[in-house]
């Protein structure tokens, strides 16, 4: 993928892609969000990890507005994330988001599904997106099911089609909400396997999930989160062979040690 | 025994009736679509407007809509809605009364069909970068009109059915036709029947039909 090569390239020039400063939202009592500072660099492989109910997935969805914030400033390639309107959907079309149940449009086919935001978002011909298209889930490997609806394709080639449909925008970032929670256990790794050369070919993600041996193998940083606070960010290695914190240690110890 | 009818134009009024819910349902559904919109849209305002639209209009006896386009808009405000002669003039305001009414149900229609539409749907569509116009547009509402054919067809049948009540201000439709037959003939368990017959012949078929349409179009989640 050429458009990454080259967004890899500006890391020198702009080092920072994504930042929250001092991010605090509610849900009625309930503070998901606490003080949240989090910095993501071009090109980097960030994995968020935390028990349920620990602001993960809100986070991850305030980052592109599908949450909205109660104090502190979210920034996107230097500018602040708009008001609702055009300029946040022109935004939006540039942070591409995967979703923990597929979200495919169910009335349109696997390859309508990748052109539409092409079209109309982006204004490319309809040829042209439909090339691109079928280039890109021959990449994710469902390229055989292009003329398919959502619902005749398995969990797994669904999540995939969904990675491209985010991919055809060209996005600076992709984030992804717990995006193999909802698949069954021999369909995970095929959607691993994508996400994988994806941050090989150095695409800026930022992961929700519980995939421990992704954030191992792909991640450039685990970010810990628990009860609305990130607790602890280091290393994968480090943090997996030697967590900090007590809140970390006791995590881990419940789903390492089986 | 059927003598009688040769001297009504039974065809002619029919006619008339289906030229009324034709014009009334397209222009209803392209109201009626609007006023959804509207409903779940993020402008406080037009939420508003829409709701209290839908639970006035839909309150309000039809009777009472197509005397007030005849009295109110046209005999005290002079609208003649581009006709000069006195059947189209009443033709056109029977067939805007039956819209503005008409139209509060297909809103409601239209609504319940959104919400079958999972939120996950919209959010992936906001995500790739559509506008709200578009969300709605391309995803939300062809998946909406897809589930909502068949209570669609329900208000396409009660809208023929309705059409009845133009024959309050005197459009020449199946029920006026009916009013003059009775008054001038005897047989009146007949001619009932025969009305009764031209409507079902109406609203069977497309009550079918469109429950047909429904189970062919819905999305497969």
């Amino acid at each position: 993928m050429t458009e990454v090569s080259v967004a890899k390239e500006d890391v020198a020039a702009t080092g920072e892609l994504v930042v929250l400063k001092s991010v605090n939202k509610h849900f009625g009592a309930l503070h998901v969000l606490q003080d949240i500072d989090l910095t993501i660099a071009r090109g980097e492989v960030v994995v968020v990890i935390g028990p349920s109910g620990s602001g993960k997935s809100t986070l991850c969805r305030t980052i592109n507005r599908l949450e909205t914030i109660d104090s502190g400033t979210i920034a996107i390639d230097g500018r602040p994330l708009p008001e609702e309107g055009k300029e946040l959907a022109r935004l939006r079309a540039d942070v591409g988001m995967v979703f923990q149940s597929f979200n495919l449009f169910a009335h349109k086919t696997v390859l309508e599904n990748v052109t539409l935001g092409q079209i109309k978002v982006r204004k490319v011909e309809k040829k042209k997106a439909e090339e691109k298209a079928r280039s890109l889930l021959d990449r994710v490997g469902v390229g055989a099911q292009a003329d398919k609806y959502p619902a005749q394709l398995s969990g797994g080639q669904q999540q995939r089609v969904a990675i491209a449909r985010a991919l055809a925008m060209d996005p600076k970032v992709m984030l992804f909400d717990e995006p193999t929670s909802a698949l069954d256990p021999e369909m995970i790794n095929e959607v691993l396997e994508v996400m994988q050369q994806l941050a090989r070919d150095g695409m800026t993600m930022i992961v929700v999930t519980h995939e421990m041996g992704f954030a191992r193998s792909a991640a450039n940083r685990v970010v810990f989160m628990a009860d609305g606070r990130i607790v602890e960010q280091a290393a994968p290695d480090q943090f997996f062979s030697n967590p900090r914190s007590d809140r970390a240690k006791d995590f881990l110890s419940k789903i390492l040690h089986h | 025994m059927f003598d009688f009818l040769e001297d009504y134009d039974l065809l002619g009024a029919f006619w008339t009736t289906v030229q009324l819910a034709v014009l009334s349902a397209v222009g209803s559904l392209i109201w009626g679509t609007l006023l959804a919109a509207m409903r779940v849209g993020p402008v406080p305002l037009m939420r508003g407007f829409g709701t209290a639209y839908v639970n006035i209009v839909r309150n309000i006896p039809l009777t009472v809509i197509i005397l007030f386009t005849s009295l109110g808009l046209n005999q005290s405000l002079g609208i003649t809605l581009g006709a000069s002669d006195f059947e189209t003039i009443n033709f056109r305001l029977a067939v805007l009364g039956l819209i503005l009414y008409t139209s509060a149900f297909v809103c409601e229609a239209l609504r319940s069909g959104i919400n079958t539409v999972p939120v996950g749907q919209a959010e992936a569509a906001r995500a790739i970068g559509l506008s709200f116009g578009q969300v709605l547009s391309l995803v939300v509402l062809p998946q909406a009109f897809r589930s909502s054919v068949v209570p669609l067809a329900n208000v396409l049948i009660a809208l023929i059915k309705n059409t009845t009540v133009a024959a309050a201000i005197g459009v020449a439709e199946a029920a006026l036709l009916m009013k003059e037959m009775i008054e001038n003939e005897a047989q009146l368990l007949l001619i009932s029947a025969v009305i009764a017959f031209g409507f079902v012949v109406l609203t069977l078929p497309t009550g079918l039909i469109l429950g047909w349409v429904g189970k062919k179009v819905a999305v497969k989640r």
